[in-house]
């Protein structure tokens, strides 16, 4: 063998009859799995809410977590109204709301801190009951994914300020979306299950 | 861009490569390790069952043995070696450059490394000894190692998903033009089942070890049980995911032997789109029938005939697969080589692994014989008899792709004749022990049954045996072996049509596909990309 024309993986990509976007489907992939992992803990809540007493149920703040679940929602307007911008090529506007997304997720985050802090203050923790264990991991895990969120914003934001985004290209800002509404839904359903119903 | 091909160095497999090819050895080799590791445990169990009451090893010893004999062979042998064939094969099979996400690919891989080491490493604080199974509350209870298992299970499942969005990514995003779904290859259709159900399945059981971990290490109280916690939870959690590990685990073998029977009898593959639906029909069957497993276990009896019922429907897309390759060897004209051999091996195996599941599913016989030898010996048939079996097919099936050369055909043959009466001998007296009443995971055992632990000790002393030629084959192969030529098998599916091994870049140009894979002796039959070896097929 002498020499090959060597080719570009886009060659490879060309003529197919199937145009999804590989970063956009591992994504939705990757949620897939999340839904699963969540349905798991979400399983064991509900399993022992519905086989123990749960006294400290009483304890929780319904009204603070509203708000915070209206600042949750909020948030993921943010980001559609972000995307619209970028989708007409308005990098500024993609930057403002991305900003606002992420400061959003932070006091979502504070009010999940001062949640957790006064139900301490009851006695409420990690290892006072079942209900302590499983309100804490559920809730503190979802916790971890808006933090995650917000990281993953404020890098989007860095990233559209260099440019990297333009009205044609911005399969990173969609894929963020997705996951940032991924986040909002499963709160909406937590909220529900622990403080509704 | 034009380049001269680059000089393959053997080194680039031993360091961070995102080549699908690279790392797809990579996972092969690992995990052949783990294979040797988690069959000394099986040797020393053996062992030590060879008498009613030895002592050879402590029952301590022998439950820490029996725990990661079966972790080992699942998570780092089985697992791995499946993905490290996916790996290698889908992107060719496809007719892509690579995967979709090739540094993810390259982090799944790696790791498996540091999950593997930390899992063995366990061994220095006390492993983990409440069974493969880690029912609580025995895991929660047990030696540190217990936790070190956790966090390497939870490592395991977290590379097994990363290379499911990647294998479907892959297969929905990087087809070659032409190649529909209906004409891709049936390992890349099983793959793609096999990524759903993991997907789907593995995450909860990431969620029930997140909460065992979190038991031992920060005080949750998720399986303390003065503190309410339920042991039946974990089951559930557990079994979700480890029922359809069994698909996981036997799926990409079916998908590899339905490539070997078309072209080891020179036919079309009988009922392509059967095989290849039925593969999809497991997956979802699978995910609706996880409580079997716990007919014993108190859970509420009217809901075990729903679960006896869906558990023996999954005999019928099986049943599909298994009657399809028999029809696609029958008229045949078979040529037995080791591959082929490999292939009906694992139909004669896998059978009895599979009817003696149906017997278990069956409520009253499942109370009868639960936690006995029956269901190790049904299981082994599954995993041993059925994937390892595909897997070695597999590996011997594409060696010449991966290396270029032509394995010893003798030893190949040597291999399987002490493999196959080696599983037999192995697992079918444990059925007999079962029946007897012989349970399962204990150190000594009844007298009466001393002969048939005999006998299963000498399969397993065989099987031990057996992975040298193996071992001996591949390695001098590699090294010494004749050159294969690019289609040594004159196999129509698309990795065969370029050279072998393949080039960095797998094609020379964007292969573009015309037609079915499977049209073996017929004579208007064109490859996509002819080869010489394959022209007058
Ligand atoms: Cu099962």
């Amino acid at each position: 063998m002498t020499s090959h024309t060597i080719p570009h993986a886009d060659d490879f990509r060309a003529g197919r009859e199937l145009s999804l976007d590989h970063r956009k489907l591992g994504m939705w992939l990757f949620l897939a799995s999340e839904v699963m992992f969540f349905g798991g803990l979400v399983g064991t809540f509900l399993h022992y809410k519905a086989t123990l007493p749960t006294p400290e149920a009483a304890l929780l703040d319904t009204v603070l977590v509203g708000l915070n679940t209206f600042v949750l929602i909020t948030s993921s307007l943010m980001v559609v109204l972000g995307l619209d911008a970028i989708q007409r090529g308005r990098r500024r506007g993609l930057i403002t709301f991305l900003g606002l997304t992420a400061l959003l997720g932070a006091i979502f985050l504070g009010g999940q801190v001062f949640e957790f802090i006064s139900l301490a203050g009851h006695g409420v923790t990690l290892q006072s009951s079942v209900f302590g264990s499983s309100f804490y991991t559920l809730t503190g895990f979802h916790g971890l994914h808006v933090l995650i969120g917000v990281i993953w914003a404020l890098v989007t934001l860095m990233k559209a300020a260099r440019g990297t985004y333009t009205a044609q290209e911005h399969a990173g800002v969609e894929a963020f979306g997705l996951y940032w509404h991924f986040v909002d839904v499963v709160w909406i359903v937590l909220f529900t299950i622990i403080y509704l119903i | 861009m034009t380049t001269a091909t680059p000089a393959l160095s053997p080194r680039r497999y031993f360091g961070w490569s995102t080549d699908h090819k690279v790392i797809g050895v990579q996972y092969l080799v690992t995990s052949f390790f783990f294979f040797l590791v988690g069959g000394a445990m099986a040797g020393m169990i053996r062992t030590q069952l060879l008498a009613p009451d030895s002592t050879l090893v402590s029952a301590e010893a022998f439950n820490r043995l029996s725990t990661n004999h079966g972790s080992v062979m699942l998570f780092l042998w089985i697992l791995p070696v499946l993905a490290g064939l996916g790996n290698y094969l889908v992107p060719l099979q496809i007719g892509a450059r690579d995967m979709a996400f090739p540094r993810l690919n390259a982090l799944s891989f790696w790791l498996l490394v540091p999950a593997g080491l930390l899992m063995l490493a366990s061994f220095f604080v006390g492993a983990a000894e409440a069974g493969w199974t880690a029912y609580v509350p025995l895991s929660i209870s047990g030696p540190d190692g217990q936790t070190l298992w956790a966090l390497s299970v939870i490592l395991l499942g977290t590379s097994s998903m990363m290379g499911s969005i990647n294998f479907v990514t892959t297969i929905f995003t990087m087809r070659a033009e032409g190649l529909t779904f209906w004409r891709l290859p049936l390992f890349s259709w099983s793959m793609l089942a096999t990524s759903i159900l993991v997907l789907t399945a593995t995450p909860v059981l990431t969620a029930g070890l997140a909460l065992i971990a979190m038991d031992r290490l920060v005080g949750t109280l998720f399986f303390s049980v003065p503190a309410g916690g339920d042991p039946i939870l974990w089951q559930n959690l557990f079994w979700f995911y480890s029922h359809p590990a069994v698909y996981i685990m036997v799926l990409p073998a079916m998908g590899a032997i339905s490539e070997i029977f078309p072209v080891f009898a020179r036919k079309p593959v009988f009922g392509y789109r059967m095989i290849a639906v039925s593969s999809l029909a497991i997956s979802l069957l699978g995910l609706t029938v996880w409580a079997h497993h716990m007919f014993t276990s108190g859970m509420d009896p009217r809901l075990r005939v729903p679960y006896m019922i869906s558990t023996m429907i999954i005999a019928v897309p099986t049943g599909v697969k298994i009657f399809s390759w028999l029809a696609t060897i029958w008229g045949g004209k078979i040529r037995l080589d080791t591959p082929m051999l490999f292939a009906l091996g694992f139909i004669s195996m896998f059978l009895i692994g599979g009817i003696t599941g149906v017997f278990l599913a069956a409520i009253p016989v499942d109370l009868h014989v639960h936690d006995t030898y029956f269901v190790v010996a049904h299981l082994h048939f599954v995993l041993f008899g059925g994937s390892v079996s595909g897997a070695y097919a597999a590996l011997y099936y594409w060696y010449p792709k991966i290396t270029g050369r032509r394995f010893d055909e003798r030893l190949g043959k040597v291999h399987f004749a002490a493999n196959f009466i080696g599983t037999n001998l192995a697992y079918l007296p444990m059925f007999l022990a079962g029946l007897l009443g012989m349970p399962r995971r204990v150190v000594n055992y009844d007298p009466r049954f001393t002969e048939l632990n005999q006998l299963a000790s000498l399969g397993a002393f065989l099987l031990a045996v057996s992975v040298l030629p193996l071992l001996y084959n591949m390695i001098v192969s590699w090294v010494n072996g004749p050159k294969a030529g690019d289609n040594p098998w004159r196999a129509r599916t698309l990795e065969w049509q370029g050279s072998s091994p393949p080039p960095v870049h797998n094609f020379d140009q964007p292969p573009v596909v015309t037609e079915g894979p499977y049209d073996y002796g017929e004579a208007e039959a064109r490859s996509m990309m002819p080869s010489p070896a394959a022209a007058g097929d």
